[in-house]
């Protein structure tokens, strides 16, 4: 057991739009056994009311880890990246990159906006299975995450 | 877990061509070995991480600096001794040292324009609430607590080089 690992329920934000992978990333998560609270947004815009807490999403929880799309339809990714890492309370909360470019300059994009992690996703399913559920072992089980009220 | 690739028994350490690749099977190929660079004063816990990393067979040179202020040294390769530092694909940083801790590292490397890309993922005995928030709000890229347990230890490291080697993207050089 590590150290310091707490055991209670994760609030995870998807940011993601297409529904495949939508699917399958949380029924990788839910075979990852971690308990977890899986929101999901399909756009930059409902991203940035659920992480601001307006709109439709006045009462959304901290999400406790994001996973980011960049190619997003109504706000690009690199735009909502960049404006959780302008706010002073919201930075504090770790995103994953999930995306399908592999591109030197997208990856370097993302780390220069201080994602704290990128990950293309696979072609493949099973791999794709393979990486979400790392992602979560990592995320949820060996890493110390912020506790944001 | 994923699993770890095995070292491809044709690697030349000699003519690397590339860091790592992706083969049409889906395993990831490294052929260049990646450059971590350790900040930590305890010498047990160096001791830890190198048989982690020695056992899990990923090709890679382990840098081990005991203080802040030889790491940022390394980084900027300042002085004969660092001179030829390489870039540390991943930085492995405790938090508590002397002669400028941990804190400080992470606010330099993150506000460097050509050091912040760099993954730093904080290794630290902390469990402090006030320390995982600073951490983060310094742009860590994860907060991981070390584990009392040895094998435990040794087993996170070993997941913070699967994920960060195998599942992360780096941004190469």
């Amino acid at each position: 057991m590590t150290v310091g690992v707490e055991t209670r329920v994760f609030d995870l934000l998807l940011v993601e739009d297409n529904p495949g992978d939508i699917r399958l990333i949380e029924e990788a998560l839910k075979e990852g056994n971690i308990p977890h609270r899986l929101h999901k947004v399909r756009d930059g815009a409902e991203a940035t009311e659920f992480l601001f807490r307006t709109g439709q999403h006045a009462d959304a929880p901290r999400p406790d880890l994001v996973l980011l799309d960049l190619n997003l339809p109504k706000k690009d990714g690199r735009e909502v990246l960049a404006e959780i890492k302008a706010d002073r309370r919201l930075k504090l909360i770790p995103v994953v990159v999930l995306t399908t470019s592999e591109a030197q300059s997208d990856i370097l994009k993302a780390y220069d906006l201080n994602a704290n992690c990128y990950i293309t996703k696979p072609v493949d399913l099973d791999e794709m299975i393979k990486v979400v559920l790392a992602l979560e072992g990592f995320w949820l089980g060996i890493v110390k995450l912020p506790r944001l009220e | 877990m994923v699993n770890i690739k095995r070292l491809n028994v044709d690697y030349d350490y000699d003519n690397p061509i590339y860091r790592s690749r992706d083969t049409d099977s889906g395993d990831v190929e490294v052929t260049k070995p990646f450059d971590i660079l350790l900040v930590e004063d305890n010498p047990g816990d160096v001791r830890l991480v190198q048989e982690a990393f020695n056992e899990t067979g990923l090709p890679h040179n382990l840098h081990v600096v005991i203080n802040g202020v030889q790491a940022m040294d390394f980084l900027h390769r300042e002085g004969r001794r660092y001179s030829e530092a390489p870039r540390p694909d991943l930085i492995l940083l405790d938090l508590n040292m002397k002669e400028k801790d941990g804190r400080e590292v992470l606010a330099e490397i993150k506000a460097d324009r050509h050091l912040r890309s760099i993954p730093v993922v904080i290794l630290t005995g902390s469990l402090h609430d006030r320390d995982v928030f600073k951490a983060y709000d310094l742009q860590a890229n994860s907060y991981v607590v070390k584990p009392i347990d040895v094998d435990s230890f040794i087993n996170t490291i070993k997941a913070i080089e699967s994920y960060w080697f195998y599942t992360a993207k780096n941004f190469l050089h």
